[in-house]
């Protein structure tokens, strides 16, 4: 469990941030850019000096103001990858990982092999750093920060500052080292793309206040993460159990509350997670079961909510037993149909408009 | 060497002799200064910036006078050098080189200041957050990086110590063979009547070394900057 509750002021900046991720599990810190991701990230580190507060590990506390301790950067064993990457230019990349593998402050639970291979870094080690790609780059940065041994990494935009492809060819390297090293990260970003990929949890920052934190499935029905994300971005995100596959369409069935979604997913074991994203955009609400339909996916479930989404359109909140998912619907149809709190009604879904990626096993199932 | 006479050889050797002494002696204090006034904030950092630059601004016969005041036989720091490890400054090389040291060390600070300037403090926060303490992030990470600085501090502070007159001078005379350097040779040719072969052949071995200098501390920095990979 890692335990973060730390403040600091900054001229007109105040910081007041406080959440729990339970270990092992990847924290999100999402917010707007200046909302304090990064100041909040090097008090973790230990980089910068929090006016108050408390940062623990497990049972090890590395600051507590109150109490006088305030360990060190270098004796933390926390791994940090910046944006901008921060090789050492005057080493080769094996130099670089060296570096770190030389200082580990622990026993190695991650050899030099294991960190080349899962990071594909084999052919790269003779490299001088100005010589690397901006993902490559950030791939030997993952490696050396894994190379120090940490029981944290922090990984501050690590994505920022590549185009969409680079952070294609990165990304993948992330879900590996969160289900396969099962690491506790605490990951800085302001895309929700990749917020979706790898987190297990949000911590919502705004201008320097946590205001929200959940695990991903009920964070993503939260009001606030709705205005940062934007109306497009909107919808339940629902870690579901697969059942199996479909023999007539192929499709995965996937158990998402007490009904049953087909989505198109690379083939997956019965009983793991996949992580489905419903935008609330995608959904059609009918009060009938309908037939002559090509939608392959219909929820029942009962209307908890209906929330004013701006533009003349409604975020109505279905509960699909014990599972709340959210269309978007006009408000004039909210009125033709006569949708109100506790109505039956039914969620359609196309298959082809969902997307569902693995996720690991480790993490908790959101609510 | 065959065309320098005797005279010739012994000035230019005192002289890349005290300039050697002086670099030697002034490079880690240097280090340290442009470490110390680029890298912390402290009560009295313009005092001390200023107090280093002095040399760039006083006339050097202020300085080699300062000198004789506190390294002379009788003055408080020449006396207790003296007595406590035998060290005998006015009237030698050592007092040579101490001066040529004190009226270059600007030149040098500020070449390395430039080039630690450069060195991105995030670097050194990576090597901490990887477990790398103080001097073990200055030794591998500041230190290499700033190389093209204090290379070409030393280089500067080398020729200019080859040069230097006015300070030393007045801080150890000039005693043939012991603080005569080129420029003081010159000067004694200047002031001896018929000397004038003399000084134009000194004069050229001046310009040859300076060239030379030159030239050389172009070709390490290129290898220096080939090194560090930019």
């Amino acid at each position: 469990m890692l335990t973060v509750a730390v403040k600091k002021r900054r001229g007109d900046f105040k910081l007041d941030a406080q959440f729990d991720l339970p270990t092992p599990g990847v924290v999100t810190l999402f917010g707007r850019s200046g909302c304090g991701k990064t100041t909040l990230v090097n008090i973790i580190a230990g980089l910068l000096d929090a006016d108050h507060g408390r940062v623990a590990l497990d049972a090890d506390v590395l600051l507590d103001t109150e109490r006088g301790i305030d360990v060190p950067p270098e004796s933390r064993r926390i791994g940090y990858v910046f944006q901008d990457a921060r090789l050492f230019p005057h080493m080769s990349v094996a130099a670089n990982l060296r570096y770190a593998a030389r200082r580990a402050r622990a026993q190695p639970y991650v050899g030099f092999d294991a960190v080349a291979a899962l990071l594909d870094l084999g052919f790269l080690m003779d490299r001088r750093v100005h010589r690397l790609s901006g993902g490559e780059r950030q791939r030997v940065a993952i490696g050396r920060a894994l190379l120090s041994q940490p029981r944290l990494l922090l990984l501050d935009e690590p994505l920022a500052s590549l185009d969409a492809a680079r952070r294609e060819e990165v990304l993948p390297y992330l879900e590996t080292l969160r289900d396969q090293l099962a690491i506790p990260m605490v990951y800085v970003s302001h895309n929700f793309e990749e917020v979706l990929r790898l987190a297990t949890h949000i911590v919502l920052l705004e201008s320097g206040q946590t205001v929200a934190q959940g695990g991903v499935g009920e964070m993503s029905l939260n009001p606030r993460l709705r205005a940062i994300i934007g109306a497009d971005a909107v919808g339940a995100v629902i870690d579901g159990t697969v059942l199996g596959v479909d023999s007539s369409s192929g499709l995965t069935r996937v158990q998402v509350g007490s009904g049953e979604l087909r989505v198109q997913a690379a083939p997956a074991a019965v009983g793991a997670k996949l992580r489905v994203q419903l935008l609330a955009r995608d959904l059609i609400v009918a009060t009938q079961l309908p037939h002559y339909l090509s939608v392959r996916n219909s929820l029942a479930g009962l209307v908890t909510s209906i929330a004013d989404d701006g533009a003349n359109s409604d975020l109505i909140g279905i509960d699909i037993g014990g599972t709340e998912i959210m269309a978007r619907v006009t408000r004039a149809a909210t009125r033709d149909l006569s949708i109100v709190p506790g109505l039956p009604v039914w969620a359609l879904v196309k298959a082809v408009s969902l997307r569902a990626r693995p996720i690991s096993n480790a993490s908790p199932d959101a609510k | 060497m065959m065309w320098l006479s005797p005279n010739e050889i012994e000035a230019l050797h005192l002289s890349l002799s005290v300039a050697a002494r002086s670099v030697g002696f002034s490079l880690p204090l240097a280090v340290a200064f442009a470490w110390v006034l680029t890298r912390r904030r402290f009560l009295g950092h313009t005092l001390l910036d200023a107090v280093v630059h002095l040399p760039l601004v006083l006339p050097p016969v202020v300085i080699g006078y300062l000198l004789l005041v506190l390294f002379g036989t009788r003055g408080p720091l020449g006396s207790w050098l003296q007595r406590t490890a035998g060290i005998e400054l006015i009237f030698t090389r050592n007092g040579a080189a101490l001066a040529t040291a004190v009226m270059s060390f600007p030149l040098m600070v500020r070449a390395m200041r430039i080039s630690l300037e450069n060195v991105d403090a995030g670097l050194e926060e990576a090597a901490r957050t990887l477990g790398a303490g103080a001097f073990d992030r200055f030794a591998t990470i500041t230190l290499p990086l700033m190389l093209p600085g204090v290379l070409a501090g030393a280089i500067t502070a080398f020729s200019a110590s080859l040069g230097e007159f006015g300070a030393v001078i007045t801080f150890v005379s000039n005693i043939p063979g012991e603080t005569r350097t080129l420029p003081l040779a010159l000067y004694s040719a200047l002031q001896t009547p018929g000397g004038d072969a003399a000084a134009a052949r000194l004069a050229a071995i001046s310009v040859v070394l300076g060239l030379s200098g030159l030239l050389l501390s172009e070709w390490f920095a290129r290898r220096v900057r080939r090194m560090l990979g930019r």
